[in-house]
């Protein structure tokens, strides 16, 4: 990538301070939504079964079950619309991206927490 | 018409909007100053335009006329030019003021109160491709029998009258590495301290290619 792009990215990214997660972990996204004048904040809590690192671009993909029913969001992590992403607990993984869990419900679908983990901090 | 710029295509990102928090896929192009090499008037030409020039060169690298057209052009300005390594003009309505002399800078600030650019650029080379790609043909149905005959451009003419292919009859060419110009293309924002333009959307060419920007001819 140009070092000018590489550079504008940074500017984009330079007072965010978003922590490294990474698949496996469960988080609780809080969205500003506006809604004519007003603005509220909306929570979605789910596990991230993808984290692509591409600067400024970066995103995640978050997965939760809502009443029997699959839900993926991929947010752009560095989005001006995300107030906060909290962090629940981390789950063992042993993979990167955890597509294979769309193929699973119910016990199947848990991952086993790993207590030892501590949030991360943004660096 | 009006004047221009040439740049250099940096690659596309993403920026956020503050307003709407959304990602804009943007354009990046890199214009360092270009330089008014030459410019014609109706009087002496019959027409109205300027020549810039733009993209450092090494003096040893050009040929005896194009190191001429600088020479010149530093003769008639007064101040040292150094050689670039593109020439292109730009038309204009009215023959050009006084701050379009020879050896003026254009630059980027040119676009400070334009909405809308049109760029042009050379397009990325595809190499021979049939017909569906090229001339967006259907081809066949993958089904009821056809076989060795599922992208071809079917049948080229009739028979006897007029005994021959029509002329400018669509085939399988070479494609892409052409001018290609995108009009009204919104400016994202200008940064005149680093010679950037930030346009929204896709513009024609890989990166480093050399682009011409100019305002927009139908906004």
């Amino acid at each position: 990538m140009s070092k000018i792009i590489q550079q504008l990215e940074a500017e984009g990214m330079a007072d965010a301070r978003v922590p490294k997660f990474r698949a496996g972990e469960t988080v609780r996204v809080r969205v500003r939504i506006k809604e004519g004048a007003k603005e509220r904040i909306q929570v979605f809590e789910g596990v991230i079964i993808s984290w692509k690192n591409a600067g400024l671009r970066s995103t995640m993909t978050v997965r939760k079950v809502s009443y029997g029913v699959g839900v993926e969001r991929i947010f752009p992590i560095y989005s001006p619309a995300i107030e906060r992403i909290e962090w629940v607990r981390r789950g063992r993984v042993r993979r990167a991206k955890l597509y294979y869990l769309r193929d699973l419900r119910g016990k199947k679908a848990r991952l086993t927490e790993d207590h030892r983990a501590v949030a991360p901090t943004a660096s | 018409m009006s004047l221009g710029i040439l740049g250099t295509k940096e690659g596309m990102t993403q920026l956020f909007d503050p307003d709407t928090r959304k990602a804009v896929p943007v354009t990046v192009i890199h214009a360092e100053p270009n330089i008014v090499l030459k410019q014609h008037t109706q009087d002496s030409d019959g027409y109205s335009s300027v020549q810039v020039a733009y993209g450092d060169v090494k003096a040893a690298n050009l040929n005896r006329p194009d190191m001429g057209q600088f020479n010149k052009a530093a003769t008639d300005s007064g101040d040292a030019i150094s050689p670039r390594r593109h020439l292109r003009e730009f038309r204009l309505d009215e023959d050009p003021s006084d701050d379009l002399a020879v050896g003026a800078q254009v630059t980027v600030s040119l676009f400070e109160d334009v909405k809308f650019v049109d760029v042009a650029g050379t397009s990325k080379g595809k190499g021979t491709q049939g017909v569906m790609k090229l001339h967006n043909f259907r081809g066949f149905v993958r089904t009821h029998g056809t076989h060795e005959f599922f992208r071809h451009g079917g049948a080229i003419g009739t028979r006897l009258t007029p005994g021959h292919v029509l002329k400018g009859k669509k085939m399988p060419a070479r494609m892409g590495n052409e001018r290609v110009t995108v009009q009204n293309l919104r400016v994202h924002s200008i940064d005149t301290e680093r010679n950037l333009l930030l346009v929204v959307g896709a513009i024609p060419g890989a990166r480093g290619g050399l682009v011409e920007v100019r305002p927009a001819t139908k906004k």
